[in-house]
């Protein structure tokens, strides 16, 4: 069975600031409340699909360029409406998260709540390691969704 | 309409990874086609000096989320024929099964996602779903059992840890294989359906004349180890490919392209695989050709969808052969001790020939990489088509004429995560 909330970062950690979506997932990963799943992902349709499976809630974090100042923390729903898909190019895959969330939604494979954080990256350049805005914006995420998190535990809470 | 136009488009869509293009057109006149690299191969190659020739293949694996097994191998290939050491026949073919779970999941991304929607008249993928969702769901479903075959055998999917100089870390028991079976058979029908499929396609006619270039293994169809063969007749060991093959320095890009030494435009992947060598497909494979329409040849850049729908039959019947005739190997690796020269390795990428060199020490620390790329092998010849594309539908309207540029580029399935940064495509005309 698929587990209520699934939490995905995604992005590749060997292109720079692309790697800050992962970094929350692997932040989250021992902290998350019970029930809670953590995927760190490349992005990529069958599986992201595949990772959040039939779950009611997803949350996804990825690093996007929208232009903002680099740390920049952005918040989308996207369980009813498409989320600005220029924003989530900085993937290396042509398919990137918000072409992957439309592709769901046609096939009637989209959670109930589609929650996406979007992280501005400032350099994408080959090679490891977040800069200092961008590992800044990366504790915050991971403090927001987990509170989140929480919080939803404590209304769904029998 | 003006005699001179320029058409800028900051972003093209559906090629794996990302790139730039630029098409300048003095009216009918093409005056400049540019597909603008840039390459993690160049950083990796500089990445792996200094490191110990065992970690060649984790450190590769990283360059390309869809190929990592390719890097594994061509990797691999060279450091082990270096050595002197010849991996046992068992181990040898579960890293054929690794690199089949490969080709299925990269054509099946590219024929469904990227590809298809071309010849059916939309955007993408996404509006491809709208109105024939069985048909990606098809697609992802084909594309999630290669990506079992690389979890199972490569032990992740998208970087594989698995594999290693001398053989692999573990190797499955012929239990653990035999789960692949029942979706294997699945998704080799929907292989023959997705044949079935894009052969129902319209295509414009069109050639490539250049050369074509592939593996080519007797009795087999050439995919994780092979001789250099092409259609004008060279038959080549991995050591000799320098020889024969160069690199030249763009200007205005971090790329190198290469070309045959002596000037020659060359075209590898799988329209130089089917036309070289479809005779050693599978009797399945080569049937759904037939069926398709397929001769024993295919220069067709358009058609190249339907030489990977028949190349993912392959790969299905390919795995479950593999699969039944599995023996778990004495031992997962053989030992290797590192010999101070250099190695030369070579393997079938799903988009064409991949070439690794490495340089080592005595005590196995690599001094020097290099890595050849197939996008980077097509850059001339995707180049090339451009412009006679271009040069024939000049009178296109401008979104028209991106769209078929565009279209063209997706043929070729360049892999610019591995090969280029953001890809752009711009048409100017003046």
């Amino acid at each position: 069975m698929s587990p209520r909330t699934v939490v995905i970062g995604v992005g590749n950690p060997l292109r720079g600031d692309d790697a800050a979506g992962v970094a929350v997932a692997e932040r989250l990963r021992d902290r998350v409340p019970p029930g809670v799943e953590v995927v760190a992902c490349a992005e990529e349709p069958s599986r992201l699909m595949e990772a959040w499976g039939d779950a009611e809630t997803v949350v996804l974090v990825d690093t996007v360029a929208s232009g903002a100042p680099p740390g920049t923390l952005h918040r989308f729903e996207a369980g009813d409406a498409p989320v600005p898909a220029r924003a989530f190019r900085s993937s290396t895959h042509a398919i990137g998260l918000a072409e992957t969330i439309e592709l769901a939604r046609a096939l009637g494979r989209l959670p109930k709540r589609v929650l996406v954080y979007g992280i501005e990256g400032g350099g994408f350049a080959t090679g490891e390691g977040l800069s200092p805005p961008v590992e800044d914006a990366v504790v915050a995420a991971a403090g927001i969704v987990l509170a989140g998190l929480e919080e939803e535990r404590c209304t769904s809470a029998p | 309409m003006p005699e001179r136009r320029t058409i800028v488009t900051d972003y093209l869509a559906r090629v794996e990874g990302e790139g730039a293009m630029t098409v300048r057109l003095d009216g009918d006149r093409v005056e400049h086609v540019e597909l603008r690299i840039f390459e993690p191969p160049r950083f990796f190659e500089a990445f792996l000096r200094g490191r110990s020739f065992l970690e060649a293949p984790d450190i590769t694996a990283r360059i390309c989320g869809i190929c990592p097994v390719a890097y594994q191998t061509s990797a691999v290939n060279a450091l082990e024929s270096l050595c002197g050491v010849e991996v046992p026949e068992p181990i040898r073919l579960l890293r054929r099964l690794l690199y089949c779970g490969e080709w299925i999941e990269s054509h099946a991304l590219h024929v469904y996602m990227l590809h298809a929607p071309d010849f059916l008249g939309y955007e993408s993928a996404i509006e491809l779903a709208r109105d024939a969702p069985a048909a990606v769901e098809r697609g992802l479903a084909l594309k999630r059992t290669g990506n079992e075959v690389m979890t199972l055998v490569g032990g992740r999917e998208i970087h594989p840890i698995n594999v290693r100089v001398g053989g692999f870390y573990r190797v499955p028991t012929r239990r653990e294989l035999r789960a692949l079976v029942e979706p294997l058979e699945r998704a080799r029908e929907a292989a023959l359906e997705t044949v079935r499929w894009t052969a129902e396609f319209d295509f414009p006619e069109r050639t490539v004349d250049c050369d074509l270039v592939a593996l080519a293994q007797p009795g087999e169809y050439a995919i994780e180890r092979g001789r250099i063969r092409s259609s004008g007749g060279l038959d080549l060991a991995p050591a000799e490919y320098e020889e024969h093959f160069e690199e030249l320095h763009v200007e205005r890009s971090n790329a190198l392209q290469s070309q045959l030494r002596g000037g020659g435009t060359y075209l590898c992947g799988p329209l130089a695989r089917y036309t070289l060598g479809s005779q050693e497909l599978s009797p399945l494979a080569l049937g759904a050709a037939a069926e398709a329409g397929l001769g024993a040849e295919c220069r067709d850049p358009f058609r190249s969808i339907v030489v990977r729908s028949v190349e993912l039959v392959h790969a299905c019947d390919e795995a479950l052969r593999l699969i039944e005739a599995y023996e778990e190997p004495d031992r997962p690796a053989e030992p290797v001790e590192p010999v101070a020269g250099t190695g030369y390795g070579v393997s079938e990428a799903p988009r064409g020939l991949l070439y690794h060199r490495y340089r080592l020490d005595a005590e196995g620390t690599i001094l020097e990489a290099k890595i050849v790329p197939p996008t980077s092998q097509n850059q001339l010849a995707i180049e090339d088509d451009l412009r006679d594309v271009v040069g024939r539908n000049s009178a296109l309207e401008d979104d028209a004429l991106r769209a078929l540029c565009e279209q063209t580029i997706r043929n070729y399935d360049p892999c610019i995560s591995c090969a280029t940064h953001f890809l752009a495509l711009e048409v100017e005309r003046r």
